[in-house]
């Protein structure tokens, strides 16, 4: 069975105990920071496991790779600690189930997966992907099952993973190009962490798209539209990758509203919080993020994350904000779909 | 035959009766698990007097009358089960009046769901009425005849409940009208403050009358509706669940089901609720309520709310919705029989066990469906099936497990609805002996000669 290398001392020598000291739902000091993940690795009780609500952004204030999100999903599932409702991880873990209904194109060296986001399969068409698209994986077999960390559930995680890297590994793939950036965080951060093994290089979409907009950039034609982003939970597990949102607006003429929440302090879009934790949260954080977006000017709300386009899409609309995947707006900088009117 | 059937012409016309086979082979059959028994003729009426003349003849000739509306019921109600005349009601399809103020509509007794639905979407956005999750060519009169219910049934009760009068040709073929209709041109209730005699003919299959007219309530039709979903894995909590939501007043329709296919509902109960607003407002906060209402169990995580996906969204507020008769292809030979008793939803575990049992007794794919009535004074708890109508086999396996359905429901003090004839044997044997003889001397005077619906609700 795969197991976290989490390593006790990186956290005692850890100058900013920025984990938990940058969390918005917690309340810490430095000290009482690093003595709560101490406490936590040491398998006693915290209060981190009463306030996390799975938000995922200490992932990425660890600056020193520790992985201090996972362990606190770990010790939550040994305590026996649930987040969500049982009926609510019972259903996920079934949606996640391998049923060998899976699709696959005509493979070659570098594949495009869509994991399990049927939202996906009509998005990655066009130009952008038209030497890629026909091969691509799609379905439970080649699905992440990072999701399940939301859930204190890394044991599904652990059993499914692997069986995942072999389904790649029958079919030769030397490359892969996550559409979704969970699926990316997965295969180049988590499966390492936990020494699974990788049987390929894992591109996230980002880079992809930022690649192939600049082989079309004589097709280019500036936006010029007030963008915000929404950031996703998932993409704290690959936080190397976010500068590219910055660099594909750039290059697309798209300008990227400064607002509160973004970047490092972004918000989530709050379906999981919804799901876990009821109304209250979910609507906070939510209406916290949609105002921020009208307050800095932002036009348009580009997504990154088809779940998070579902949660939070039509909630935009209503306050006149045009939702858009990142996929669809870079087809729209090279006038392949029509920019929605503001 | 030939005379009666010439007799018939008279009445409605020619090219409005048949004798011919290949008619009588459709009229002899609903889409259920019911044998198949042939009328003798099929008659289109296009008036209640027309339906007058059919019942006199029928009587002096004592031929069997069996209405028919779109024949959905799929428990065998319209099967002619001694034979005779069917009288097809669908040539009387027409709205004849809406009164936006006193919110009703009076149609004929062949009128669809779909075509009062249409018409007033077209002519009074402001208003709908409870539309059954049946196919749109469903009749309003023969669903309020067999009590159906539709997506106001959580807020207003059965679909018979919203009833505001009737016209009706008695099996002696008098012609009689139900409620303030029977003293002015208005229908805006069908007994009260009178002695309510729509209770003669509603839940009765036809077997005392045909329903001719039937004026509907109607209600207000929000700008806004949306839709979610909480689920839980524990049966015992559904009623309470339900409680709580029907506690807020805020759910316009709430429906439970359990099915082990797709995945994503395995293992769990799937509580839906409807919510309505004119604006953006209203809408949410009665989500607001809602979601407060069910709180306690998010936090000792016994049920919490899902993400409906974006596919699955339109197809949950459709009205009616098709998705309980997309369970007829989940097996091959689209095949789909249910049996909805009526229970108390204090019974919706035993109810859960028994349908589970019996899919892995008989080895059916099942689905349960619940739809709460009247704020939780009852429910029905659909026990449903698929097969396969190329395997016999497999169709006797489905009538052995409805057929034990039947029994349970009295168990568990349960009622049938839209009973089969032997569920109606079942239900008059256990009656109470002065309930039945009530039963009886209506009978007896409203249809002397047993030609309506013979075989229904034969207490006499």
């Amino acid at each position: 069975m795969p197991k976290l290398q989490f390593d006790e001392k990186v956290c005692e020598t850890c100058p900013t105990a920025d984990c938990l000291v940058k969390c918005r739902f917690i309340d810490v000091d430095k000290d009482q920071a690093k003595a709560e993940m101490l406490r936590i690795a040491r398998g006693e009780d915290s209060i981190v496991f009463d306030s996390c609500v799975t938000c995922y952004a200490c992932e990425e204030y660890c600056k020193r790779g520790n992985h201090p999100f996972y362990l606190i999903t770990e010790k939550r599932e040994e305590k026996g600690l649930l987040t969500a409702p049982r009926a609510i991880t019972t259903q996920w873990i079934n949606i996640g189930e391998p049923q060998g209904k899976y699709k696959v194109g005509q493979i070659g060296k570098k594949v495009l997966s869509f994991g399990y986001m049927p939202e996906l399969l009509d998005m990655a068409k066009g130009k952008l992907f038209e030497d890629l698209s026909p091969s691509f994986v799609f379905g439970q077999e080649f699905f992440c099952n990072v999701v399940y960390i939301h859930f204190a559930n890394t044991s599904i995680i652990k059993k499914r993973l692997p069986m995942v890297m072999e389904n790649f590994k029958k079919l030769g793939v030397e490359e892969v190009v996550c559409l979704h950036d969970e699926c990316y965080g997965s295969f180049a951060h988590l499966a390492p962490a936990y020494g699974i093994e990788v049987p390929f290089k894992p591109i996230h979409y980002f880079d992809y798209l930022y690649e192939r907009l600049q082989e079309l950039k004589e097709q280019l034609r500036p936006l010029n539209i007030k963008v915000t982003y929404q950031r996703p939970c998932s993409s704290r597990l690959s936080s190397d990758k976010h500068r590219r949102v910055r660099q594909i607006m750039e290059l697309i003429g798209a300008e990227l509203v400064e607002r509160e929440y973004q970047d490092e302090n972004a918000l989530c879009c709050g379906g999981i919080f919804a799901m876990l934790y009821g109304y209250d949260l979910a609507n906070e954080v939510q209406t916290k993020n949609i105002e921020d977006m009208i307050s800095h000017g932002a036009k348009y709300c580009v997504f990154n994350c088809p779940a998070c386009q579902n949660t939070l899409g039509d909630k935009v609309a209503k306050k006149g904000i045009i939702p858009v995947h990142m996929i669809d707006l870079c087809k729209m900088a090279i006038g392949e779909k029509p920019l929605p009117e503001e | 035959m030939e005379r009666i059937a010439r007799l018939l012409a008279n009445i409605v016309g020619p090219e409005y009766v048949s004798t011919a086979s290949e008619e009588r082979y459709f009229y002899a059959r609903d889409p259920g698990l019911m044998p198949a028994h042939s009328p003798d003729y099929v008659v289109l009426p296009q008036s209640t007097k027309q339906i007058q003349q059919i019942i006199r003849l029928a009587n002096q000739e004592k031929i069997p009358v069996v209405p028919m509306g779109a024949g959905l019921a799929l428990t065998g109600l319209v099967i002619p089960l001694k034979g005779g005349i069917i009288v097809d009601m669908k040539r009387m399809n027409k709205i004849l009046e809406v009164n936006e103020k006193a919110r009703y509509a009076l149609v004929e007794g062949g009128t669809s769901q779909g075509v009062l639905k249409s018409y007033l979407e077209r002519h009074h956005p402001r208003l709908r009425h409870s539309v059954p999750d049946a196919p749109p060519t469903a009749t309003i009169a023969a669903n309020v005849s067999i009590h159906g219910q539709g997506r106001l049934t959580q807020q207003y009760g059965f679909n018979s409940d919203l009833v505001s009068g009737l016209e009706v040709v008695t099996g002696t073929g008098d012609v009689c009208r139900i409620g303030s209709c029977a003293l002015s041109g208005s229908w805006f209730s069908k007994g009260a403050p009178m002695p309510d005699l729509s209770g003669m003919f509603l839940g009765w299959f036809g077997s005392t009358g045909i329903i001719t007219k039937v004026a509907v309530k109607l209600y207000p039709k929000k700008n806004l509706r949306d839709v979610e979903i909480f689920v839980t894995d524990r049966a015992e909590l559904v009623p309470d669940i339900v409680f709580e939501i029907t506690h807020t007043e805020m759910a316009e329709d709430i429906l439970v089901f359990t099915q082990p296919k797709p995945m994503m509902f395995k293992d769990n109960h799937h509580v839906s609720f409807y919510i309505t607003g004119d604006t953006e407002e209203e809408l949410e906060f009665k989500r607001k309520m809602i979601w407060h209402a069910l709180d306690p169990f998010i936090k000792s995580k016994d049920g919490g709310f899902m993400g409906i996906p974006p596919i699955m969204k339109p197809v949950l507020l459709e009205s009616p919705q098709r998705s309980a008769s997309r369970l007829a292809d989940v097996k091959k030979g689209g095949g789909f029989e249910y049996s909805g008793p009526i229970i108390m939803l204090e019974a919706y575990p035993e109810c859960m066990k028994k349908l589970q049992d019996l899919a892995a007794k008989y080895d059916l794919a099942y689905s349960g469906m619940v739809r709460i009535i009247d704020c939780g004074h009852a429910a029905m708890f659909a026990f449903a099936f698929a097969f396969n109508r190329a395997d016999a086999d497999m169709m006797e396996r489905t009538r052995n497990a409805i057929k034990e359905v039947s029994d349970f429901v009295l168990d568990i003090g349960g009622l049938h609805w839209k009973p089969t004839v032997n569920e109606q044997k079942l239900a008059i044997a256990h009656m109470d002996p002065n309930t039945r003889k009530l039963m009886e001397i209506i009978k007896a005077n409203l249809d002397p000669n047993g030609i309506m619906n013979p075989g229904n609700w034969e207490v006499c």
